[in-house]
């Protein structure tokens, strides 16, 4: 049990860096609270699994170092570092049982048979293995296997951090609902620090505690799932959570106002001036209302998916989304709206402006 | 559903079945042919039964030739096989290094069986051979065309040559499909080398290593030209293996029925020792 930092971690699989694309992670600072549920958050390729790599041992970052209780651990291995990681296809000794495959952790690290027994006992029960305890690991189904590497991160009582690296990608979609459920039971039970590494923000949002949202090999932001949908700090974050995104606009900063489409528009905060190159405007189509005077905009498209509609506009400033209960009477052709200025937010350069 | 009912899709078979029949059916039908018979040339044959199998089955000379050609395979599968191993677990994964090693391994293999043969018989010349020469002058008394040790000695080395890269090239290739993810659950679950080795690296090589030990079974269970020319059998009988005695009872001595009758059993030995081999391999498969 660990609380753990990350300082100035930067990471390149290059040997040479010339610019930022080179970098597969930069400057990533994170506290990471004991007993948390963490979710680490973003498309393929945005460096989470080097991030989670960099974490477990498995790689060496390039710069920064790697704190367990503010002790730098970066020169450790991953068995010094007393980690539990379990990918994204399931891992498991064919040749050995089930019982054998959980066993395996701590008869590498010297334990008694008896302590083993009552362990692996344990954890089976836990994860609804005990029936299958003398069977062939590599005869069962790949959710079977998967709570194998499961258990066999769990079954070591010392490990500092659990990590998981998008682990229900290859569980059936009805199974990834019972494992995530169970994943999340286990960790109020046996109250240990988990990350989770995942491009899915429901596998995300409905897991963890702190959802830490990378792109670019950056951190963008780390929030409540509820801050991330309510306040984006970054446009990547409200375009990629929430479904559909956030409407992100360009907007102009004159005379002390917001000018979007030759409108005035109220934002969160008052912004009188900026100095970015790009300013836009962020608004989530949850937020935003038909009503008699605002913005004109033309109906495009009006889907219908049971619990909302997702109706599709034109506005002269560009298409925005809008999402409305499946009962509110949708004007046909052209229309007016307005946004809710508590949630109407103003980037500067994809960053949000306080 | 109904299923149509169209026999006249066995016409597609046509093809495939006189394509069998003539690389191997017709020319075994021929082998089968002289089995039972005797003939004194000018197509003249007469019925003599089992009499050949009979004979063959009880003949001290084929159950030395079976003898000595047992014990060649086995100790060659014993050398190459964790040889061929061993040398793809040290072979680099990636880098400059990757295809250098691949076209070094594959080198011996490329070369006709007959000049391997020839090559090592020129190697391993006592008077004039690197080795030969090489050996006697270290002090040790060597020279295989006349000391049987000698001969199996060199046989064995030659064979180990030619054909380890086949057992590497297999292995190499099923250690690169194992994904990094097992050994880095393995790093993480505290395994040892020799842990990782056992209960990663093996059994997810067991295919492709069934693979190499059939291959290797049957090609040396056949070998024929690179003894032939290395040592002609010799000296006296003492690397005359199941195929140079074959050819020595069928063309040498002419006895057509006999060594009809000796291919059949041998053919069907290894076909045996195939298909039980497979069999036992694949049956934890099937469970599973």
């Amino acid at each position: 049990m660990a609380k753990i930092t990350l300082k100035d971690l930067s990471h390149s699989y290059l040997e040479k860096q010339n610019s930022n694309a080179d970098w597969a992670l930069r400057e990533v600072n994170i506290d990471w609270k004991d007993g948390g549920a963490y979710a680490l958050l973003g498309p393929s390729g945005c460096g989470k699994t080097t991030l989670l790599n960099i974490v477990s041992g498995l790689l060496k970052p390039t710069k920064g170092s790697v704190l367990f209780d503010n002790k730098d651990i970066t020169s450790l291995s991953p068995v010094e570092r007393d980690i539990a990681q379990i990918f994204q296809f399931p891992v498991i000794y064919d040749t050995m049982t089930v019982y054998d495959n959980l066993a395996f952790p701590l008869k590498n690290r010297g334990l008694s048979e008896t302590d083993i027994a009552s362990k692996v006992k344990e954890i089976a029960e836990m994860l609804e293995l005990t029936s299958t305890l003398n069977n062939r690991a590599s005869g069962l189904t790949a959710d079977g296997k998967q709570k194998i590497s499961l258990g066999r991160g769990l079954v070591r009582s010392d490990v500092n951090v659990i990590m998981f690296d998008e682990p229900l990608t290859v569980i059936d979609p009805h199974l990834k609902w019972v494992l995530r459920s169970k994943l999340k039971e286990l960790h109020q039970k046996i109250n240990r620090t988990m990350i989770y590494v995942t491009h899915d923000q429901t596998e995300a949002l409905t897991f963890a505690d702190q959802v830490v949202v990378m792109h670019e090999g950056q951190i963008v932001q780390t929030g409540t799932p509820v801050d991330l949908f309510e306040k984006p700090k970054h446009t990547f974050v409200g375009h990629f959570i929430g479904s559909p995104g956030m409407n992100i606009l360009p907007c102009e900063i004159k005379d002390g106002e917001i000018n979007f489409s030759g409108q005035k528009i109220q934002s969160h905060k008052n912004i009188k001036e900026s100095n970015f190159k790009k300013t836009q405007l962020g608004i989530r189509p949850e937020f935003i209302n038909f009503s008699n005077n605002g913005i004109p905009v033309k109906i495009k498209r009006v889907s219908n998916t049971g619990r909302h509609k997702i109706i599709d506009t034109e506005s002269s400033g560009g298409n925005i989304k809008i999402l409305s209960n499946s009962s509110t009477e949708i004007p046909s052709g052209s229309a007016h709206i307005t946004f809710n200025q508590k949630y109407t937010y103003v980037y500067g350069d994809n960053w949000i402006i306080e | 559903m109904n299923k149509t009912i169209n026999q006249k899709a066995w016409f597609f078979v046509i093809p495939v079945f006189v394509l069998v029949a003539f690389n191997a059916a017709i020319p075994l039908m021929t082998v089968v042919n002289y089995s039972f018979q005797e003939t004194f040339g000018n197509n003249v044959f007469a019925w003599e039964g089992t009499r050949w199998f009979k004979q063959i089955l009880l003949s001290e000379r084929f159950h030395a030739a079976l003898g000595r050609q047992i014990a060649f395979t086995f100790i060659i599968l014993l050398i190459q096989i964790p040889l061929g191993i061993g040398i793809a677990l040290t072979m680099p994964k990636k880098g400059w290094g990757v295809p250098v090693c691949l076209i070094l391994m594959s080198m011996p293999l490329l070369i006709p069986w007959n000049v391997v043969g020839a090559m090592w018989n020129i190697f391993a010349l006592p008077d004039i051979g690197f080795l030969g020469h090489s050996l006697n002058g270290l002090g040790f008394d060597y020279n295989f065309t006349q000391q049987p040790g000698d001969a199996w000695f060199t046989t064995i080395l030659m064979d180990v040559w030619h054909w380890t890269s086949l057992v590497v090239l297999l292995s190499y290739a099923g250690l690169n499909s194992i994904q990094p993810a097992y050994y880095q659950a393995a790093e993480i679950d505290g395994a040892s080398r020799w842990a990782t080795f056992r209960y990663i690296e093996l059994p997810k090589m067991k295919k492709v290593l069934t693979l190499a030990i059939l291959l290797r079974f049957m090609d040396s269970f056949m070998i024929y030209t690179e003894p032939f020319v290395l040592t002609g059998g010799g000296p006296g009988n003492t690397t005359a293996f199941l195929s140079i005695d074959l050819v020595k009872m069928a063309l040498g001595q002419f006895d057509l029925g006999p060594a009809a009758a000796m291919s059949l059993i041998y053919f069907f030995i290894v076909l045996l020792v195939c298909w039980v081999f497979y069999n036992l391999m694949m049956k934890n498969e099937a469970q599973s």
